[in-house]
């Protein structure tokens, strides 16, 4: 064999293991439960072979099923919405604080190592009939009981800002602080105000970090079936939640097959339509 | 003026993002029977639970070896895959990124259930095996996204300069690129390390019954009622979680000071 076509060989021979792994892990098991989708669950237990719709009317007609994935949409709106609002001015600052930039920057990054299930039941400890927030109200006599603030969707999506909150700010900050601060200064020289610098200046020039930190609060808050279970009420389930009931609780495989596609399907067109627009680069820099 | 807002919104947030994880550090350390509020002094009592609550130990021990094993393969895949796509020109190479950080792509859910239906096709059931599997794919993206990031910056030169002084390419391999690649690659297998040691949603549905990791333990507790020694196990993750990588920060940096006098 030739140098050059050992040179040619050789990525390939490097790529092949992680290649290997991501076909068999995760696009073959993808289009399994594709065709897995279509079997029937007997009421034996036992699957049956074959090409049979029955899961996908149910999952797709029955209102049960709509209800709860306009639901879900709602709530990952809300929470991609307030991470916004509250993240980007903490970006803002972060990027043009001059000495304080690397600690703010390190301690945006420690939430990314505390696991997820305790900052989640960290609220238990705030807003739970015997946490913080309760013990101080009746400290100071303003209720004499404890209020129960939990278990509600307005603590769901709490949840869920705090989760995803560091996610917003990091790829907000990300863009920027690639924005030459000079432009705001020449829009000031120019005579604009500094609200108007911002507005028209750096505002949309971040707008791709926004997109980018808002694409992953959504789809992140949309596929979550923990949060709903740790600080949700009976009735506040999230799409994710159906899937693990289906899979686990009912073991209705076909039927959660069908479930996990469409929500697969639903937030894989968000995805796309980002990449479509925007590419991958800019999720790449937020996520490295 | 506006300015002030500004710092005044940040400093809020940043309490918004830790104040809870404060509390539960606080917390744990309450030698109260509730642990709830108020604090009613400060003890150890319930780490020293902790320490002997066997489910908790089993449940730890079934972390950090499956947090070591992901880290293990998914760092050995990660650098081999980032070394051809850094180094090498391939044909390609973007349709192949985004095939490798396409589990990062698929929500959580969907990549759980998608690979515990056809591994139980092929006979694989729920089983250590499975969550390793799982954990490995989960995690792969991220090592790749690290360790190519940090790849880059090593420059092709230096290797030219040992080969034309004679080493032979594997000579060159493990006595150049590979040092100067090792701070890219243990960033890349703590950041799996992490990942897998605290992931919750993939790990519930492949977990074996009667298997529980630290994450799925806390879950299980959550149950019941929050006890002062959830918040105690919740202190010794954050510890390790936190603790770890910032003592590898800093250890890196010493490292790269005195590399530099």
């Amino acid at each position: 064999m030739s140098v050059e076509a050992r040179e040619a060989r050789q990525p390939w021979i490097l790529l092949s293991p992680a290649l290997t792994a991501v076909a068999l892990l995760l696009f073959v098991p993808l289009l399994f439960i594709m065709i897995y989708s279509f079997w029937l669950r007997t009421a034996t237990g036992a699957d049956q072979v074959g090409f049979f719709l029955d899961n996908w009317q149910e999952a797709l007609t029955d209102a049960f099923y709509r209800d709860i994935l306009l639901n879900t949409l709602k709530i990952a709106a809300i929470t991609t919405v307030v991470c916004a609002v509250m993240g980007y001015p903490a970006a803002y600052f972060i990027a043009r604080s001059k000495g304080n930039k690397g600690i703010l920057l390190l301690l945006l990054m420690l939430p990314f190592w505390i696991s997820y299930i305790i900052r989640t039941m960290s609220w238990i400890n705030i807003l739970g009939v015997s946490g913080a927030f309760n013990s101080a109200l009746m400290a100071l006599g303003i209720v004499s009981e404890p209020i129960q603030m939990l278990y509600n969707e307005t603590t769901v999506i709490l949840g869920l800002v705090h989760f995803l909150l560091p996610f917003m700010v990091l790829n907000v900050f990300v863009s920027l602080d690639g924005i030459d601060t000079n432009l705001e200064d020449a829009a000031n020289s120019l005579g604009a105000t500094r609200w108007q610098a911002f507005m028209q200046v750096t505002l949309p020039l971040s707008l791709p970090g926004l997109a980018a930190g808002g694409l992953l609060c959504f789809v992140l808050g949309a596929g979550t079936y923990i949060t709903p279970l740790v600080l949700g009420g009976p009735t506040d389930a999230m799409f994710a939640n159906l899937v693990f009931e289906a899979i686990i609780t009912q073991l209705n495989w076909p039927l959660g097959s069908a479930l996990s596609l469409m929500l697969l399907v639903v937030l894989g067109a968000l995805v796309l339509i980002y990449n479509r627009y925007l590419g991958m680069a800019q999720l790449m820099k937020g996520l490295g | 003026m506006g300015w002030q807002i500004v710092r005044a919104w940040t400093v809020l947030v940043y309490l918004f993002m830790f104040l809870p994880v404060a509390v539960v550090v606080l917390l744990s350390f309450n030698a109260s029977q509730f642990g709830s509020f108020p604090m009613t002094g400060f003890s150890f009592r319930w780490f020293v639970e902790l320490a002997q609550n066997e489910a908790i130990l089993r449940a730890f021990r079934t972390s950090v070896v499956l947090g070591l094993l992901t880290a293990l393969i998914s760092t050995t895949l990660g650098v081999l895959a980032s070394l051809a796509l850094v180094r090498y020109r391939v044909a390609g190479a973007n349709l192949i990124s985004t095939l490798l950080i396409a589990p990062i792509l698929v929500p959580e859910v969907v990549l759980a259930v998608a690979l515990l239906l056809f591994l139980n096709f092929l006979q694989i059931n729920k089983s250590f095996t499975l969550l390793l599997l799982g954990h490995v794919i989960f995690t792969l993206p991220f090592v790749i996204l690290v360790v190519q990031a940090r790849l880059v910056s090593i420059k092709r030169d230096v290797e030219e300069a040992a080969m034309s002084l004679g080493a032979s390419p594997q000579q060159t391999f493990f006595q150049v690129t590979l040092p100067l690649m090792l701070p890219a690659v243990l960033a890349g297998a703590l950041f799996a390390f992490t990942i897998s040691f605290d992931d919750i949603t993939g790990t519930l549905f492949w977990k074996p019954g009667g298997v529980e990791t630290v994450p799925t333990q806390i879950f299980a507790m959550l149950r019941n009622s929050i006890s002062p020694e959830i918040n105690a196990l919740g202190t010794v993750m954050i510890v390790m979680t936190v603790g770890l990588p910032l003592l590898g920060l800093a250890i890196a940096r010493k490292l790269s000071t005195k590399g530099g006098n």
